[in-house]
């Protein structure tokens, strides 16, 4: 038997046994991102029509909406798509149905993160970690820390491809080092750490 | 507890199969209840409906000398009567029979059955302490005028009207438009056997003119309905058509001397997709058929400077520009409510580009396109003339979603199947399908299906999110792009197209409630007339005598709407037939001595039915308008009024009942 | 009248040329501005992705200032903290177990917040509450013969925004009519820039933001005017970038709809920031 049918035997199988779903995995979501309504998705494709990013997903939105709701948790963790969302809301004021698909992805991005299972290296998580420490750090974004500490973590060479752009905007003035940060940080602090 | 010694009451609580006994203890209710003071008898059984549950109040009756009989079951609209027919057969009132409703106000609305039980106790102990003083009546008997009013010359209207005046009982038909066919007459062929609509409808169209049981009234509406079943007094507004209705013959003479040469003003019949002049007849073969002027574009309605060519090309001296609303008063005993529908508007739905990019259509503006007698001749063919070469037909558009309308209009699956077969005859483009859920639910029709796959029209499953005018290759340039995801593929697709037609859904009418609130019936949350039953009685209201059929009802295809016609006209018949009707004896009565003839009540009756009699000083109400609602009882100062059923003592005691165990 | 203004990071940072030309017009039009004191950032979407609480919270302290201040009807320009505001609100409306645990935290930091601050985009105050008409009059070089092609992009106009057609805005429109532009109609208006995807995905940002300037030009746009900090940026200043890469010249001004307006009020270019673009400015005729 050579290699390449071996293959076919274990790899990218289109068959999911019960005892591999995670049943609870619908409900959580739904909760995480306020509503049931997901369990009430009628399956049209809007959403994934109507997503200006769907065409490089690896499963279109009206996929991990039936994946979620089926309990498919693995695939839908590790996979790409809730990671490209950009928030834009198109398929949440499009699905017939009302269900709020932009915060499913949120919820998924929150449980992909906590379960760490996102796709290795993916450049997109890491960016809104980098954000959400620098925040909780200074209360505001300051973006070329921001970019700076988000390329030294992800991919320093991709940063090289930013810097004459970086350059222009700092020299017409558009980018400065040091910015006015909170004036007074201690109660903000305090709410965070709570 | 208020206590009654003459009074030997039986009762008896039905499991409803599970719907009661699931969610309240029937037999702990039964045990309590058989301890309440003038209770003699206490049992629970399955179904208390049937005819076993009934048999048992008839021999309990005897056995147990019981002149009181109490049920807990489901709803009082249900088996009220049911029950009281049986009380009386046991040789008992039928008035000293209370029905306590368990089902709707207790076991479906809890989740908790110790208090569901709790609370079924107190609503029969409520019930026990009032018919312990309730009074034995007698039901009044009415005749039944056998006239029939029906409202709306659709299909559903056609057909009931023919319907009741082949057995020869006297119809009028009233119709707002300037013709009767309703949204029938402006299609070309019918789903799912693809005759032609006219061939069809048009012979019953003149069958309803001709009819010597029909009173025709077009372009006509009801202001107004007083009465009760049997006996209504309706109020007819007709509509100024400035044409003097017995006079036209139709031969169309004023139509072609109008000085407006060209026509000019948007045709509603056709959709707008082509111009009529003032003086019109919606289409040729209008029934009645009789030409009508539009005063809002009438020189003559404007300016007062018109020559009148029109009514000068006349030879029958029809024309009569003075002609005001006339209101004809009518008496019925029974009507019919065949109102239709309202298609979706299309605009609600801005991502489909309708009214922004004009090769976008609805559905009803492709029928009349397709039609051999349409603004086209049939010839199917775009604003800029042109034929189109690839169309888009869009499922659902304001049905089954959130922010237009919930429901399934029902018909549009099997509408766009047939106008994708008529437009692939018609142009032998290519023609795209764009469907959430393929519904065929009826006789033949899943074969139409069948048919259409084989073809060669395209089908795909997704709801589509967008048309528009954005080109991302050269192909795409120049047409109008749909988007959507071909679900049973996963992937999104992008189908330039020449023509998009969108298959808009079911609306209740533009005046549903309006309507509702002239003939004192309910509508659905959709705004559908609802029906007394959804199963059980689908074509009767919750007031007496008036009926509902078609898709004033709720979405509904045309052998739906006349299969309705049909069992909404024999629901009529049989009200006639039977000669007369009963009525609640629930009236209210003013006890003279206790009249200071202040005449308070007078004005509150919604009903006029008190006058004052000058002679005695005192108000008095005619019992054969009174409805019992119970208003000028509250109102009265003196107390002087009465209304049975609902005396002071027989409510006092039920609330009695209610709060102490 | 008077509002609060509250700037966000992107506006005293990458978007620094909105705020200066969003105040310099205001001040035109005579609409006083104060800063919300002491304010933090919105959370914006990346803050939604690690942990939607805080991303709540931190926004209900700026609310909690802004109600303790003066106005209570508060300017927020940068669209993701506009949107940001409006979800943070919605969400301690309708849901009884964030308002508590929100104002929770909040008593502990000494504030608390009712729900009575009015959250505007500027566009909303401009035509809804200026109106167009007071617009024109302002307008002392009308921008004739100009074609404008008004970006909206995402989170603007949804899900939350009422003040504009969210299927067909038009505010944008509306202000460069009054400026005396003529807008063109282009079935982009509202589609993704993708956000912070050019940084983060960048084959795909710029990809979307291809589509964008190139169906603008296509229609004939001499400018692209957005309201947005962060489709701004994208649209500007990668526009070379996708040239190049891509081998098809889409540059075309992409201008914040304050800068044109500041255009045809006459006020000086250096004051809008216009000398700071890195796109082809805009040739008046
Ligand atoms: C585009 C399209 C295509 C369709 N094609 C098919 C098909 O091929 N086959 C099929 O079986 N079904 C088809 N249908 C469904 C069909 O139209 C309905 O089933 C049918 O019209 C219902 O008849 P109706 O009489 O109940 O209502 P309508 O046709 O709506 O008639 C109602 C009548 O009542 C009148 N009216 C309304 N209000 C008042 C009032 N207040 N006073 C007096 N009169 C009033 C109206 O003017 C109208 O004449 C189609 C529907 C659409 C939208
Ligand atoms: S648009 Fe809504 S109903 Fe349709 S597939 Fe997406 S989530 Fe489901
Ligand atoms: S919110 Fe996310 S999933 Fe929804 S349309 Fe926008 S990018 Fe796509
Ligand atoms: S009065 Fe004049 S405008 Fe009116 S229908 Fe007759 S000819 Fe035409
Ligand atoms: S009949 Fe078909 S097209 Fe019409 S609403 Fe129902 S599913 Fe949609």
């Amino acid at each position: 038997m050579n290699a390449s049918s071996s293959d076919i035997l274990t790899q990218g199988l289109t068959v999911k046994l019960e005892a591999d779903l995670d049943k609870n995995f619908g409900e959580t979501i739904a909760r995480e991102a306020h509503g049931e309504k997901l369990f009430g998705c009628i399956q049209c494709g809007n959403c994934s029509a109507a997503c200006p990013l769907s065409v490089w997903m690896d499963y279109t939105p009206r996929k991990v909406i039936a994946m979620v709701r089926a309990g498919f948790k693995q695939e839908v963790l590790s996979n790409r798509t809730v990671w490209l969302c950009a928030s834009c809301y198109q398929c949440t004021v499009e699905c017939p149905k009302g269900i709020k698909i932009t915060d499913v992805m949120y919820a998924l991005k929150r449980e992909a993160i906590e379960n760490k299972v996102y796709p290795k290296n993916f450049p997109v998580p890491i960016l809104a970690r980098t954000f959400f420490n620098e925040v909780k750090r200074t209360g505001r974004i300051n973006e070329i820390f921001l970019l700076t500490i988000y390329y030294l973590r992800y991919n320093i060479f991709k940063m090289l491809g930013y810097a004459s752009l970086g350059m222009k905007l700092f020299m017409k003035r558009r980018l400065s080092l040091f910015e006015k940060g909170m004036s007074d940080k201690k109660e903000f602090k305090a709410m965070l750490n709570q | 507890m208020p206590i009654n010694d003459e009074a030997r009451v039986g009762f008896y609580i039905c499991h409803c199969g599970h719907n009661i006994a699931n969610m309240v203890d029937v037999t702990s209710v039964a045990e309590y209840a058989a301890k309440l003071p003038n209770v003699v008898l206490s049992r629970d059984y399955k179904y208390m409906c049937s005819d076993p549950g009934q048999e048992m109040i008839l021999k309990d009756a005897e056995v147990f000398k019981l002149n009181r009989i109490v049920v807990a079951s489901c709803s009082p609209l249900l088996h009220e009567n049911t029950f009281r027919n049986a009380t009386a057969k046991a040789g008992i009132n039928q008035f000293y029979f209370q029905m306590v409703n368990i089902r709707e106000n207790a076991s479906w609305v809890h989740e908790d059955k110790e208090l569901a039980t709790v609370k079924a106790k107190d609503l029969v102990r409520a019930a026990i302490s009032r018919v312990v003083f309730h009074k034995a009546l007698e039901k009044k008997k009415v005749p039944v005028n056998p006239d029939v009013l029906i409202v709306g010359g659709g299909i559903s209207g056609i057909s009931a009207a023919l319907n009741i005046a082949n057995a020869g009982k006297k119809v009028y038909l009233v119709e707002k438009d300037p013709t009767i066919g309703g949204y029938m007459a402006k299609f070309d062929k019918t789903f799912p056997t693809l005759d032609c609509a006219a061939c069809i409808l048009t012979p019953k169209m003149s069958a309803v003119l001709k009819h010597p049981g029909i009173t025709l009234m077009s372009y006509s509406e009801v202001a107004a309905v007083e009465g009760y079943v049997g006996n209504y007094q309706v109020k007819v507004t007709r509509k100024p058509r400035y044409i003097i209705e017995e006079k036209c013959v139709g031969c169309f003479a004023c139509i072609d001397a109008c000085i407006f040469k060209e026509a000019k003003f948007s045709d509603e019949f056709n959709e707008g997709l082509s111009k009529r002049k003032p003086v019109y007849i919606p289409f040729p073969q209008a029934t009645p058929q009789v030409v009508l002027i539009d005063d809002k574009t009438c020189i003559h309605f404007k300016t007062g400077k018109c020559p009148q060519s029109c009514a000068k090309a006349c030879d029958r001296n029809a024309f009569d520009f003075d002609q005001k609303p006339v209101t004809q008063e009518l008496e019925v005993g029974t009507i019919l409510l065949c109102t239709g529908f309202q298609p979706f508007d299309a605009a609600r739905a801005p991502y489909y580009g309708y009214g922004r990019y004009p090769n976008v259509y609805t559905s009803l503006e492709v029928e009349r396109l397709v039609n051999a007698s349409g603004p086209t001749g049939g010839n199917v063919v775009l604003r800029d003339k042109t034929r189109p070469k690839s169309i888009g037909i869009i499922h659902c558009v304001g049905s089954r979603d959130e922010k237009t309308n919930k429901w399934c209009s029902r018909v549009c699956c099997m509408y766009s199947l047939k106008l994708a077969h008529l437009l692939k005859e018609h142009t032998d483009a290519e023609i795209y399908n764009f469907y959430i859920d393929m519904r065929t639910p009826g006789k033949g029709y899943e074969e139409f299906y069948d048919k259409l796959l084989n073809e060669g029209v395209h089908f795909i499953r997704g709801r589509v999110a967008e048309v528009s005018d954005w080109a991302i290759n050269e192909h795409e340039k120049g047409k109008l792009v749909i988007r959507a995801e071909d679900t049973l593929i996963g992937m999104v697709r992008r189908i330039p197209v020449d023509m998009v037609v969108l298959a808009v859904g079911i609306e209740p009418g533009k005046d549903a409630q309006d309507i509702r609130r002239v003939f004192n019936i309910s509508c659905s949350n959709e705004g559908f007339f609802l029906e007394r039953h959804p199963k059980l009685a689908p074509v009767e209201t919750f007031t007496d005598g008036i009926f509902i059929a078609g898709a004033c009802q709720g979405p509904k295809d045309i052998p739906d709407s006349v299969a309705q016609a049909g069992a909404a006209a024999a629901q009529a018949l049989a009200l006639i037939d039977s000669g007369f009707v009963e009525l609640e004896p629930n009236t209210a009565f003013i006890n003279e001595e206790l009249c200071c003839g202040c005449q308070v009540c007078i004005n509150l009756c919604p009903y006029h039915a008190i006058t004052f009699d000058e002679t005695k000083s005192v108000s008095h109400i005619n019992e054969a308008i009174c409805k019992g609602c119970g208003t000028c009882v509250a109102a009265c100062g003196s107390g002087a009024i009465t209304q049975n059923l609902f005396e002071d003592q027989q409510i006092l005691s039920e609330i009695y009942g209610l709060l102490v165990e | 009248m008077k509002y609060l203004y509250y700037p966000g990071c992107s506006l005293k940072s990458s978007g620094k040329l909105y705020e200066i030309s969003l105040l310099a017009v205001l001040k035109r039009l005579g609409v006083e501005v104060e800063e919300l004191e002491n304010w933090n950032c919105c959370g914006a979407t990346n803050y939604m992705s690690i942990n939607e609480s805080y991303a709540i919270e931190i926004t209900a302290r700026n609310l909690a200032i802004a109600e303790r201040m003066v106005g209570i009807e508060m300017i927020v320009p940068c669209a993701a903290c506009f949107m940001g505001f409006l979800k943070t609100q919605k969400y301690m409306e309708s849901d009884p177990v964030t308002r508590e645990k929100v104002n929770d935290l909040l008593n502990k930091a000494g504030l608390s917040y009712t729900g009575k601050v009015k959250i505007r985009h500027p566009l909303d105050v401009l035509v809804n509450h200026l109106g167009t008409d007071a617009l024109a009059k302002t307008a002392e070089m009308p921008l004739k013969g100009i074609k404008v092609a008004s970006y909206y992009g995402c989170q603007l106009i949804r899900p939350y925004a009422t003040f504009d057609d969210q299927w067909n805005p038009h505010t944008m429109d509306d202000i460069a009519r009054a400026m005396g532009a003529t807008p063109v109609d282009w079935p982009l208006k509202s589609r993704c820039c993708s956000g912070s995807m050019t940084s983060t995905m960048t084959g795909i940002g710029l990809r979307m933001n291809y589509v964008i300037l190139k169906e603008a030009k296509s229609r004939g746009a001499d400018v692209i005017i957005t309201a947005c900090p962060l489709c701004q940026f994208n649209l500007e200043c990668f526009q070379g970038k996708i040239s190049r890469k891509l081998k098809e010249d889409v540059r075309i001004p992409v201008m914040y709809f304050t800068q044109l307006m500041g255009l045809a009020m006459g006020i000086p270019a250096k004051q809008l920031g216009l000398k700071q673009m890195l796109s082809p400015s805009l040739v008046l005729t």
